[in-house]
């Protein structure tokens, strides 16, 4: 038995692979982990306590920063729950454009992830087409409101921009290219031994501990826990479409990658629905007062992001700015789980089990 | 068709809703006459005798505040799923009476208080009652001592079974500090809300971190952020401020360092 030593190893917090600025303390004895703390906070813009000084409107362009790869559920956190706590109904149309921007921004973001995950464990060429498709997407997105990453799309009350003419034939003709090339990335990356070796019985967790630590979203659903707010927790007109929730059953890093690609593809199939489904003329804004005095009280809604569970906790005391708000930023819960997960594994799966996890770090650091 | 049906019409044309007075009016009230009539339903239904009836809630400081009170829309569970800013013709005022209709949640929020009130003691629930604005969500505030005691038993209890934690959040009132958490069973698919009162100035709650893990992080950054202490928590540190930060930047009273940020 070779003799080997203690060492305190540091990543990041500027490291490619830690997605962001996060810093991870590593205690390593050979290549074996025995310890790893997470270090957060380089991102923390105070987006809470900006809040506080900001009308609801004004909030909305903020909450695109905290989760940068899906800002459209971001969005739509802030205003579900403005308009929950003043009771005003969103028209039909706003709501079906909500739903179709919301979906693409889940497939663009899992596109993401799909990319950079791959990257962490060695292969270059997913990244590139992933980021290929993703770019429609964005085309798609800066077309209905002229921005790709921070949209700024949805109002309380409804959304700033209807569909351009021909908007919904190009959404339409993207799903149909997106299916195609899904079928193609499964049979690339399953086909791929190293991939099946770095995946399959990594960083498992059970869904005991799942639960325990509140985790959402595929890394909630990969330990074989069928909890989708869309489903289980309607909002918006998620009830009127029909698609499943993919789950795993050995909750390991194989089982998240068939989750979240499985997922793209039931977004893929709201999308269509939605789009099938989409009402001829109406309005894209509810009538609300052009200064939003919220009544006083205090709402919780959480709706499910690309990352899991976005919650929005808004107290209210009848001002046109919010007393206090918070926001329950899944990528936060989901990371706390990580020195779990590490603990006893090899040094070179540290990158493949955080690539896993899929954290956004401005949504850690709010 | 009367002044404001006119009004009403026209907004619809434009797109543009006007800011007059009784759209702003209507909003701010059906809000406050919902809660005030909500009040006194929980009144009727909570005769056990409460405790610390004086310290200030946000209700109640809410009813203190002489607020304008011109009728607004009649408040009722129908008027909530409808345009808040759609005035509406003041040709009704005797619907304005009706009292609201007994929440769906209600038996289920009274099936909460009576277990907790048997197992851990009467007093463990200082104040219960349905936030109708958020899906008739049951909300407890229990009393700082049986916190945890509550907590664990809102977990384990096959009535209750809360085995996920959906958020936990911290609120400073100014007058005292609140800990929020909102709790989810995933096998009854039901919410709840408990919240916990402490003081200001020394702010100091049981940690639930060996409850759920998931408190852990969250009661770290309330902490961080409101500078309310927890008492038993594994690794109570700044976790999104830096070490050396002065001061819990979301009090109330926290003085910036540099104002024009």
């Amino acid at each position: 038995m070779l003799r080997t030593e203690e060492m305190i190893l540091n990543v990041g917090p500027q490291h490619p692979s830690t997605h962001g600025v996060l810093r991870l303390v590593v205690k390593i004895d050979g290549e074996v982990i025995q310890e790893a703390e997470p270090v957060i906070g380089y991102l923390h813009r105070g987006t809470e306590k900006l809040a506080e000084d900001l009308t609801y409107t004004q909030i909305i362009p903020y909450t695109d920063r905290m989760d940068y790869l899906s800002a459209m559920t971001n969005n739509y956190a802030i205003c579900h729950a403005t308009e929950k706590l003043m009771g005003i109904e969103i028209p039909e149309r706003a709501e079906f454009l909500r739903v179709i921007v919301m979906e693409l921004n889940r497939v663009a973001s899992h596109l993401v992830w799909l990319g950079t995950a791959l990257l962490d464990i060695g292969a270059m060429s997913p990244f590139l087409y992933c980021f290929r498709d993703r770019e429609k997407i964005l085309d798609l997105f800066n077309e209905l409101c002229g921005a790709r990453i921070t949209y700024n799309y949805m109002r309380v009350g409804g959304v700033k921009w209807d569909a351009p003419i021909g908007w919904l034939d190009k959404i339409k003709n993207f799903v149909e290219y997106m299916r195609e090339k899904m079928k193609e990335y499964h049979g690339l990356i399953m086909g791929n031994e190293i991939f099946l070796q770095r995946t399959k019985g990594i960083g498992i967790v059970s869904h005991e501990t799942a639960l325990s630590y509140g985790l959402s979203g595929a890394n909630l659903r990969c330990t074989g826990v069928k909890w989708d707010l869309r489903k289980h927790q309607p909002y918006s007109i998620y009830d009127r479409f029909k698609f499943e929730v993919p789950v795993g059953t050995r909750g390991d890093l194989y089982d998240k990658y068939v989750c979240r690609m499985q997922e793209i593809n039931e977004a893929l199939q709201i999308v269509d629905q939605a789009v099938e489904q989409f009402p001829e003329g109406g309005a894209i804004m509810a009538k609300v007062p052009r200064v939003l005095r919220v009544p006083e009280g205090e709402v919780y809604v959480g709706i499910e992001s690309p990352r899991g569970e976005l919650g929005c906790h808004i107290v209210s005391k009848g001002k046109d700015k919010p007393w206090r708000l918070k926001f329950r930023r899944p990528s936060f819960y989901n990371l706390q789980i990580l020195p779990t997960m590490l603990k006893g594994q090899n040094i070179a799966n540290l990158v493949a089990i955080l690539g896993g996890i899929d954290i956004v770090l401005g949504e850690v650091d709010g | 068709m009367s002044e404001q049906e006119k009004n009403a019409s026209q907004e619809e044309k434009t797109g543009l809703p006007e800011v007059d007075q009784v759209g702003k009016n209507s909003v701010a009230n059906e809000g406050v006459d919902k809660r005030q009539a909500e009040k006194k339903l929980d009144k009727d239904q909570d005769d056990s005798p409460k405790e610390n009836k004086k310290e200030p809630s946000s209700e109640q400081v809410s009813n203190v505040d002489p607020k304008p009170t011109p009728k607004g829309p009649q408040p009722s569970v129908t008027g909530k799923s409808k345009p808040a800013a759609t005035p509406r013709p003041r040709s009704k005022p005797k619907e304005e009476k009706e009292p609201l209709p007994p929440s769906p949640e209600e038996p289920i929020l009274n099936q909460y208080v009576k277990i907790i009130r048997e197992k851990i003691g009467n007093e463990a629930v200082e104040e219960f009652f349905i936030n109708r604005a958020n899906d008739h969500l049951p909300t407890l505030i229990i009393k700082k001592e049986a916190w945890e005691q509550v907590a664990k038993l809102a977990r384990d209890h096959p009535d209750f079974s809360f085995n996920y934690m959906q958020s936990c959040s911290g609120v400073d009132y100014e007058t005292h500090m609140e800990v929020v958490i909102h709790l989810c069973s995933l096998r009854r698919r039901k919410r709840v809300c408990f919240r916990v009162r402490t003081d200001r100035d020394r702010a100091k709650v049981p940690s639930l971190s060996h409850i759920w893990e998931a408190a852990n992080w969250n009661e770290r950054e309330i902490y961080d952020l409101l500078g309310i202490q927890f008492e038993n928590h594994p690794k109570l540190e700044r976790i999104l401020m830096p070490d050396h930060w002065v001061g819990h930047p979301l009090r109330k009273d926290y003085v910036p360092l540099d104002k024009e940020v």
